[in-house]
Formats: structure tokens, C-alpha cells, sequence
């Protein structure tokens, strides 16, 4: 792998470069937020706290399940999009092209109104976890099959060449190199799902951005409670794109 | 062992990289050479041999034994082959090490034990003492072709099977390589090797395959083929890989 471009500064230079960002951005963000004549009242937020951390529990929670839902869907296209039968490839990519050509919210409403009511499925919440899944695994399947067609014909001759077959040399050559591949479209797909899990609120699910509609019209405050709420997905969207720093660099080795 | 093929074609697309290549060693031909202009048919022709490839017609006998023409067939086959290629070719995300021991592990059923021990003794027989825990990319060119023949030697191979193995080497690295090569050849293995280094095919083979527009030219023992080639082709060929060394 190229060195990074940021190797080159150092750390103690990066903190100072960092603080001095942190002060510019909040002088901003004070000087339009003290422009708007707009009296802020904290209370209503507090009050409802405990139902603001359900909230931000059950985003959590159904993002974490839809998001296993999303990778072994998305490895599965992927495989199909490979499919030595033309069927199987075309249903895949027909799937692939319709989820991501529509929008999310258009899916859910007809998933949740149609499709789950004709299969008489009552569970709001299964049905956003699948559907969710379905939308972001949709993405992954690209991304993943961009990182396993980025494996050289040469790799796949020294597969076939050692005695590997096909099982064996997914697992054992495709599959290891095509993961460090992945991993920044993946993370950055991740942390998606976890932000478009908050249309999840139109199918009645009470996450973490239904709850602060019910505590803005419960309180006659409209702004108060999305500032939290910004701050409740950057505590975990933040620290995941870390890690998943951190794992490119484990997995950094020169090709 | 006697190679002998029958009207061998392969094609891709359009092109046939072999078109109708017939020939036969002698009965005892150990260490074979595959000479001839590049893009002739050489690689082709040792993928097919080692059943990397299944040719789309044609018979290829192994003493006596024709090499099946299905995918589970030349499977089984090749994995009693080993192979080393121009680029090398090694797993970059694993060690020298590992890119040994995996395919001893999961194709041959060896354990990791004993899989780690033919791997070091490889290793250190061919001069990597100390590279062991290294990744390809930490590893110059004569070491990665080195790894990547003690990866091909490792399960014990009943033939090597060498594809242009130093073409991407500088001369000294070349130089290390074919003296493993040669050992090897010395010590008794098959060997089938596509070079353009006839002075080191001369020294070590003892049979010698001439192939030009994917067709065999020649098939000849060794000495007779560089004593007096019997075709046009060969002598142009020879006299223009001698004229400056």
C-alpha cells in the first residue's frame, strides 16, 4: 500500500491543526445559532431522556441485526452475480439494479404495506430489519464483487496451480485478499445503514428518530431534540469509521 | 518418462495457442525443455502437460497414461504436480512460510506440524533461512521464486513444472535460481521447463521440445537437438539466442 499522505505531518502538528478546526467550527456554528432568534429550551429534552436512550438502543440494536442481514445478503448477490448459470446471474443483478434505483422510503412503505401485509407479517420491526438489510446488502454486493474481480487472473492460476478448488480458493486466496479490498466501502456502507435506519420511523418503528418526533410535539419544541440526536449517531458512526481504519492498516501488506 | 501428445489445439477465442501439437520423448526424458519464439505456444503447451489446462482436442499420455480431459480429473492430476511460474505467484497476504505449509495442509492433508517442518527444511535447503516470516513483497525476486519453488516441491511432486522461472530476474538472481533448478535436476526430479536460457537448457536437459505458431517443430534428445536442429526455424532460433553470449 502507498504511504498514507498524512504520514508525513506530525502528530503534535495534527492536534494543533485539530484544535484550531474545532475553534473555527464552533465560532461558525455560534454565530448562526445566536443569529437565529430562537429561544432554546432544554428541558422538554431532559425530561424524555430515558425514552431518547430506548430510542437510541432500538437503532442500534436493529441496525446491528440488519447489518448481518446486509453482508451475508450482499456476499450472496455478490456470489450469484458470479453464477456460472445465467438465471441465477440475471436475478441477482435485476435484484441489485431495482434496490439501488429506488429509494429507500418507496421499499418500506411497500414492503411494510404490501408486501408484509399480503404474507400477513406483523412485526414492523422484523420487516424494517429485512427490508433495511436488503437495501444496504443491495450496495455491499458491488462493492464486494468490485474487490473479488480486482483479484488477478495470475492469483487464480497459483490457486488452481497449488490443488485448490473452487470452495478452497475463495476461502483461502479471494476471499482474504478481497476483504482488505472491501473493508473502506463496506465500513463507509455501514455507516450508512445506520443513518438510513432512521427512515425506519415511517413504518411506525419507534427508533431513535420517532422518539424525538414524539418528544418534539410532546414538549411544542421542534428543534431541540435533533441536536442529541445528531450527536447520538456521530457516538457511534465516528468510532466505526476508526476502527475500520485501524483494520485496513492490520490488514496492509503490498501486493 | 515419456511425454507423448497427439494433435493437441488450444484456443482462446479465435486464436489457437496450440494448434495440432504432436510429439513424443524418448522413454527416459527426465529434465524436458520447451524452446522456441516467444508466444509460440511453450506456456500453453506445460499448462496443458501439468493439467493446469484441459485442451479442447487432442490426447496427452503421461508413460502410457492419458491425462483425463474433465475439470475433477486434471484436478486430481495437477495436485500431483508442481508448478512455478514467471511472476512468481505467491499468496502476497501470507508469509513465505504459510504459502508452503497452506496448500500442504488443505490438499494434501498433511498436519500443521508436519506441514511446518517440510516447509522450513525446504526453506533452508534453498537458502531462505531467516526469510521464513517474511511477506512476498519484503522478499527480492531470486527469494519469491525460491519460496515459489518450495512451494511447488513441497507435497513432493511426480513433475516440476517451471514456466519461464527467471525471465523477470536480473542475472545474478537468475543465477540462484537455476542453480536450485539445477540441483534439482541433478537430483533426480522430473522436470519440464519453457526458458529462453538455452545454455542452461543445454547443461541440464536431456530432452528438448521446439515450438514455434503453435505447432512442435523438433522433438529431439538434448544433444542432438543442439548439435544439429534439424529444422530452419531451430538453427535461426539458436544462432539468435547465442549471438551475444
Amino acid at each position: 500500500m502507498t504511504a498514507s499522505p498524512d504520514s508525513t505531518v506530525s502528530p503534535t502538528r495534527r492536534a494543533l491543526y485539530a484544535l484550531a478546526l474545532l475553534a473555527l467550527a464552533s465560532a461558525v456554528f455560534y454565530a448562526l445559532f445566536s443569529s437565529v432568534a430562537y429561544r432554546w429550551n432544554w428541558d422538554g429534552v431532559w425530561l424524555y431522556r430515558q425514552q431518547f436512550g430506548y430510542g437510541w438502543l432500538t437503532t442500534m440494536g436493529l441496525s446491528l441485526i440488519a447489518m448481518i442481514v446486509s453482508v451475508a445478503l450482499g456476499f450472496l448477490l455478490m456470489l450469484g452475480k458470479r453464477s456460472p448459470w445465467e438465471p441465477v446471474r440475471m436475478f441477482c443483478s435485476g435484484v441489485v439494479e431495482l434496490v439501488r434505483g429506488s429509494p429507500l422510503l418507496v421499499q418500506l412503505l411497500i414492503g411494510h404495506y404490501i408486501i408484509a401485509n399480503a404474507l400477513r407479517i406483523d412485526q414492523p420491526v422484523f420487516t424494517g430489519i429485512i427490508l433495511l438489510g436488503c437495501f444496504e446488502g443491495a450496495y455491499l454486493a458491488e462493492i464486494f464483487r468490485g474487490a473479488v474481480e480486482s483479484i488477478s487472473a495470475s492469483q487464480l492460476e497459483a490457486a488452481r496451480a497449488v490443488g485448490f478448488n473452487k470452495v478452497q480458493t475463495y476461502r483461502f486466496v479471494i476471499i482474504p485478499q478481497a476483504l482488505r479490498r472491501a473493508l473502506p466501502g463496506t465500513t463507509g456502507q455501514l455507516v450508512s445503514l445506520i443513518k438510513d435506519s432512521s427512515l425506519l420511523s415511517v413504518i411506525g418503528i419507534e427508533e431513535l428518530v420517532q422518539k424525538v418526533k414524539i418528544m418534539n410535539a410532546a414538549t411544542y419544541k421542534p428543534l431541540e431534540g435533533f441536536l442529541p440526536l445528531a450527536l447520538a449517531y456521530l457516538i457511534v458512526t465516528l468510532p466505526l469509521s476508526y476502527l475500520a481504519r485501524r483494520l485496513e492498516r492490520r490488514f496492509a501488506y503490498e501486493t | 518418462m515419456k511425454l507423448e501428445t497427439k494433435a493437441v489445439t488450444k484456443r482462446y477465442g479465435t486464436h489457437a495457442a496450440l494448434d495440432g501439437a504432436s510429439f513424443a520423448t524418448g522413454d527416459e526424458a527426465r529434465v524436458i525443455a520447451l524452446l522456441g519464439p516467444s508466444g509460440g505456444g511453450k506456456s500453453t503447451l506445460l499448462r496443458v502437460l501439468g493439467s493446469l489446462l484441459v485442451p479442447d482436442e487432442g490426447s496427452i499420455s503421461i508413460d502410457a497414461r492419458t491425462l483425463p480431459h474433465d475439470e475433477d480429473g486434471a484436478l486430481i492430476e495437477r495436485r500431483a504436480n508442481g508448478f512455478v511460474f514467471q511472476g512468481y505467484n505467491l499468496f502476497p497476504h501470507l508469509t513465505a512460510l504459510q504459502n508452503i505449509t497452506l496448500p500442504l495442509r488443505e490438499v494434501h492433508g498433511m498436519s500443521e506440524a508436519q506441514a511446518t517442518q517440510r516447509a522450513l527444511e525446504l526453506l533452508h535447503r534453498l537458502g531462505l533461512e531467516g526469510h521464513e516470516h517474511k511477506r512476498p513483497s519484503q522478499l527480492s525476486g531470486g527469494q519469491q521464486q525460491r519460496a515459489a519453488i518450495a512451494r511447488a516441491l513441497a507435497p513432493k511432486p511426480r513433475l516440476l513444472l517451471l514456466d519461464e522461472p527467471t525471465s523477470a530476474l536480473d542475472p545474478v538472481m537468475t543465477g540462484e535460481v537455476l542453480d536450485v533448478i539445477r540441483e534439482l535436476a541433478e537430483a533426480g526430479q522430473s522436470i519440464i521447463l519453457a526458458t529462453h536460457e538455452i545454455s542452461f537448457a543445454r547443461k541440464v536437459a536431456d530432452w528438448v521440445v521446439f515450438l514455434a505458431a503453435g505447432k512442435v517443430q523438433e522433438s529431439s534428445s538434448a544433444s542432438d537437438f543442439f548439435t544439429k536442429p534439424q529444422t530452419e526455424l531451430a538453427q535461426q532460433y539458436l544462432e539468435g539466442l547465442s549471438k551475444y553470449r
